[in-house]
């Protein structure tokens, strides 16, 4: 019980606040490849570097267990290919997996058709899974699965890169979308 | 409660660092509340599962990788479920406090014109397949996998902006 409400409400947090973003649109969601709206690097980024630093903090005072954090495992050319794959889609879909829901609930019949392809996708890949299992292990990195242990540097050093990382974003991005159309509103 | 009610029926877009702080909020506490971050192929996995039960049950309960999710007859039965069904709650709130439901085929201008349904159905196999071989997505992978600060959510979220950039090249804009 106490696994439903948690998975409804953070889910609805979660949808509302891509809602508001404006991530149920495909012409802002692709603004981002097309470099004239810089809201999805600014919001993840964002989001990003606020979450590692509150569990960092939390960590700290002893209220959360890294060992008990899922970590995905270090298998770095099957999350490259991934990525390409998943990137290519939404350049050319115009969404990606969970904005295509978010656009599907504000009306958007292409994002029904997309969340269609997502299953014929999820099935193409099961239909061929044991002639292409080793891509999903593809590259590891035994060494370490996080930035930290990798790089032998401290979180915080990694947190404080991030933070700066992030302000370029905001700087870099909102030059470029005034050198541009700029940023898509809700009335188009 | 005047004022809540006007910032809920907003129509413009929240601005990207607002809108940045509360979906790290929700990211964080996800994290403290269940040890992993948010998702959303997990779901669209289990879905496909789930139809193949009923429309093909004999190839989905012999396929490598569905097979084991069938095996017990409820694939959907799983966290990552309510969470999706959350998403989709919490957006439609949103949009209709926002008065931002309009039934429409979108994206047309920058997607293909009129070729917009092949396009988001190709955009949506691809990004279906790439989640399978990544096992996560730009939610479960790179947003998530990001925030533990793992260099599989890193290496995700980099070839996923460099093919992105790469690949809407291709597309030209409707005049």
């Amino acid at each position: 019980m106490t696994e439903i409400l948690s998975g409804l409400l953070l889910g609805a947090g979660f949808g509302f606040v891509l809602e508001r973003a404006g991530f149920g649109n495909p012409n802002k969601l692709t603004g981002q490849f097309r470099l004239t709206d810089w809201s999805v690097f600014k919001v993840m980024f964002t989001a990003i570097v606020f979450a590692a630093v509150g569990l960092m903090v939390l960590e700290q005072f002893g209220f959360v267990d890294a060992g008990n954090l899922f970590v995905p495992p270090a298998f770095l050319g099957a999350a490259a290919l991934g990525g390409a794959l998943v990137g290519a889609g939404f350049a050319i879909g115009g969404y990606c997996p969970g904005t295509s829901v978010v656009g599907l609930m504000s009306g958007r019949i292409d994002a029904a058709i997309f969340l269609l392809g997502l299953l014929l996708g999820t099935v193409l890949f099961s239909s061929i899974y044991p002639s292409i299992e080793f891509l999903t292990t593809l590259g590891e990195y035994a060494k370490a699965d996080a930035l930290p242990d990798a790089f032998n540097i401290s979180s915080l050093s990694i947190d404080i890169g991030m933070v700066i990382a992030a302000v370029g974003v905001f700087v870099l991005g909102s030059w470029m979308e005034s050198k541009s159309k700029g940023p898509v509103s809700s009335q188009v | 409660m005047s004022n809540a009610k006007k910032i809920l029926s907003q129509k413009q877009y929240l601005n990207p660092l607002l809108a940045g702080l509360l979906l790290g909020l929700v990211l964080l506490m996800t994290f403290v509340i269940t040890g992993h971050g948010l998702g959303a192929t997990g779901f669209t996995t289990r879905l496909a599962a789930w139809i193949g039960m009923y429309v093909a049950p004999a190839a989905t309960n012999a396929n490598d990788y569905l097979g084991g999710m069938v095996e017990e007859g409820k694939p959907l039965n799983a966290w990552i479920t309510w969470q999706v069904l959350g998403v989709a709650i919490g957006a439609l709130l949103s949009a209709f406090l926002a008065k931002r439901i309009h039934i429409q085929l979108d994206g047309k201008k920058f997607l293909g014109g009129s070729m917009r349904p092949m396009t988001a159905l190709f955009g949506g196999i691809l990004a279906g397949f790439g989640a399978r071989v990544a096992a996560g997505c730009t939610s479960g992978l790179g947003l998530s996998g990001a925030a533990v600060l793992s260099l599989a959510g890193f290496t995700f979220l980099g070839t996923f902006f460099a093919v992105g950039l790469l690949a809407s090249r291709f597309l030209k804009e409707e005049k």
